[in-house]
């Protein structure tokens, strides 16, 4: 049975073929269309590192069939950045430390623009730490990431995203 | 991963016809489902995928004013939905206190409430269970058993059911909405998952085929909004699934408790009602005493099914905090950690 999907990945319009309808959206992008930067760590639903957003809500792209994705707008790592300008979040993440080995960093960023997007955490750190619990970080590096959120929610809430983009990079 | 064939109906109807053939199974957000098919514990031959049946996706007031919440509803769009969470404070905490962000988004209402246990010899196909295989055994009984129930189990299965959501809205009398090949039907949430007994494997009063549509809270359900909570004992601050918890929602008029709804979760295989302890409360003074009272009436019935005795206690303090927290009154805002024993004070360090 094959079955045919269409999706907007980073801005771009996918027609895609499945031939095996197990698939999920992690496998899809980093096996099938080469978006490696999503990451697989535990690939159940319990570290985050797989975190995408789908109509721009954060999930974990490991639990989420393709099949069931279609029409979708994806948005992944690599569709971030504008060139060669970093978004907020990534210019936040490297200013404060954000990472260590840089495995769970993807899924950490992702979901951290969808935390902003949701804009329930404001600027209240106790807020931030429980709507990241869904990203593991086995450097634990929680601290620089709770930092780099709220700056990021700063840079962006203030609309001068480019000035620290360019500061960091 | 079994494979599987893959349909996605667009009506209501369609949905139904397609899941009526054996081993098909209905796709909701595919958090728990896709779960238990990679781990080869689910092996559906069909996925009837249900995520675009735009009449399952709505909350609406009917006209007896209970609230209708269609089966496709996301966790989170539920817990944030502002009139929702004013009106039902203590299902949007359980809501919040659920998984993750991230799985929040996907997970949706008929998903939630339908999840299987997290019993780990349940999703260790290597291992003997009864409920993933009937007469197989249980594992469970002289194994790690920690976490197991206290309530309702059976030499045959000693399961827990792990939703959060599940406990408040048992608390507040919600209906769940099926619809089958025979029509629609109406089966309270407290009936609605069965306790083991001798047939583990049939957890809930569904039939094969039948679709959960919606869930309805009764118009009385509104009468505690200000007086509602849930609280979570886990293992980790966030995260993680209860080791036991309470919903409790109270009236309290001229001194005395009018009306009185406590339920338990992680005690049992399904959400646990205590019916006991809500009648001793009617027409009692508030304040632990009252509420020690009535925790001691809700496990009274309680016993270990293996290492997990200190359950029973942690389960009697666990309702006494929700039912003094549920007195304190409903806060203004949800707090930092929803349903969490740590932090009362808001951006406060849980752990400073
Ligand atoms: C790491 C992790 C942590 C978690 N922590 C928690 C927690 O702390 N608290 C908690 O409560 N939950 C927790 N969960 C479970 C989560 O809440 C469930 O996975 C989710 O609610 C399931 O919803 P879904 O829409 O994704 O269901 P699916 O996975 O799509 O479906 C689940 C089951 O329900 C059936 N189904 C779905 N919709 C219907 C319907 N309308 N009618 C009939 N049958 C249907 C499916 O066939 C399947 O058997 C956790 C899950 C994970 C992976
Ligand atoms: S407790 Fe229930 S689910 Fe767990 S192994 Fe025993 S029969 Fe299976
Ligand atoms: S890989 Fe998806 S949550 Fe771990
Ligand atoms: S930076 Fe190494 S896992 Fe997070």
């Amino acid at each position: 049975m094959s079955l045919s999907i269409s999706l907007t990945i980073n801005g771009e319009q996918r027609d895609v073929e499945l031939d095996d309808p197990r698939v999920t959206l992690l496998d899809l992008l980093r096996e099938r269309l080469d978006l490696t930067g999503t990451k697989k760590g535990c690939d159940r639903g319990q570290c985050g590192a797989c975190t995408v957003l789908v109509d721009g809500r954060r999930v974990n792209s490991c639990l989420a069939l393709a099949a069931s994705q279609d029409g979708a707008e994806i948005l992944t790592i690599e569709g971030l950045a504008q060139g060669e300008t970093l978004h907020p979040v990534q210019a936040a993440f490297i200013a404060h430390d954000g990472f260590q080995c840089g495995f769970c960093t993807p899924g950490q960023i992702m979901s951290a623009v969808g935390l902003i997007g949701e804009g329930q955490a404001g600027d209240d750190p106790e807020r931030i730490r429980e709507a990241m619990s869904g990203n593991l970080c086995r450097c634990a590096a929680y601290g620089g990431i709770v930092e780099a959120v709220l700056e990021a929610q700063r840079t962006i809430a203030a609309g001068n995203g480019a000035d620290t983009r360019r500061d960091a990079a | 991963m079994n494979r599987f064939d893959y349909v996605r109906p667009t009506s209501l109807a369609e949905a139904v016809a397609a899941a009526a053939m054996p081993g098909a199974a209905y796709l909701a957000g595919g958090t728990n489902l896709l779960d238990l098919m990679k781990g080869g514990v689910a092996r559906p031959e069909r996925l009837v995928d249900i995520t675009r049946l735009p009449e399952l996706n709505r909350v609406e007031r009917l006209d007896d004013g209970s609230l209708r919440v269609g089966a496709l509803v996301r966790n989170a769009d539920l817990a944030h939905d502002q009139a929702f969470a004013a009106t039902y404070p203590a299902v949007a905490e359980a809501l919040l206190s659920g998984a993750s962000a991230q799985l929040r988004n996907a997970a949706t209402v008929g998903g939630n409430i339908m999840q299987r246990t997290r019993c780990s010899y349940f999703y260790d196909t290597a291992s003997a269970c009864n409920r993933r295989e009937l007469g197989s055994g249980c594992d469970a009984l002289a194994g790690e058993n920690r976490h197991h129930a206290v309530l309702g189990w059976s030499p045959a299965c000693i399961a827990t059911h792990p939703s959060d959501f599940c406990v408040p809205l048992v608390a507040l009398d919600a209906v769940v909405e099926i619809e089958g090949s025979k029509g629609r039907r109406h089966v309270t949430l407290e009936e609605f998952h069965r306790l083991p007994g001798e047939a583990p494997q049939r957890e809930t009063v569904l039939e094969p085929g039948e679709l959960v549509v919606a869930v309805r809270l009764p118009a009385e359900a509104s009468a505690f909004a200000s007086h509602a909570r849930y609280l979570k004992l886990r293992e980790r601050t966030s995260y993680a699934f209860a080791v036991v918890s309470a919903a409790a929602a109270l009236v309290v008029e001229g001194g005395r408790i009018r009306q009185a709804r406590l339920a338990l979760g992680g005690v049992a295989a399904k959400p646990w009602r205590a019916r006991a302890a809500e009648a001793a409360l009617l027409g009692a003074e508030p304040g632990e005493a009252a509420y020690a009272g009535a925790a001691a009436l809700a496990l009274a019935e309680a016993k270990p099914s293996g290492d997990n005795g200190f359950k029973i206690e942690l389960a009697r303090r666990v309702a006494v905090r929700a039912l003094s927290l549920a007195e304190a009154g409903t806060p203004a805002r949800l707090p930092a950690l929803p349903a969490s024993v740590f932090a009362s004070t808001t951006g406060a360090r849980h752990d400073a």
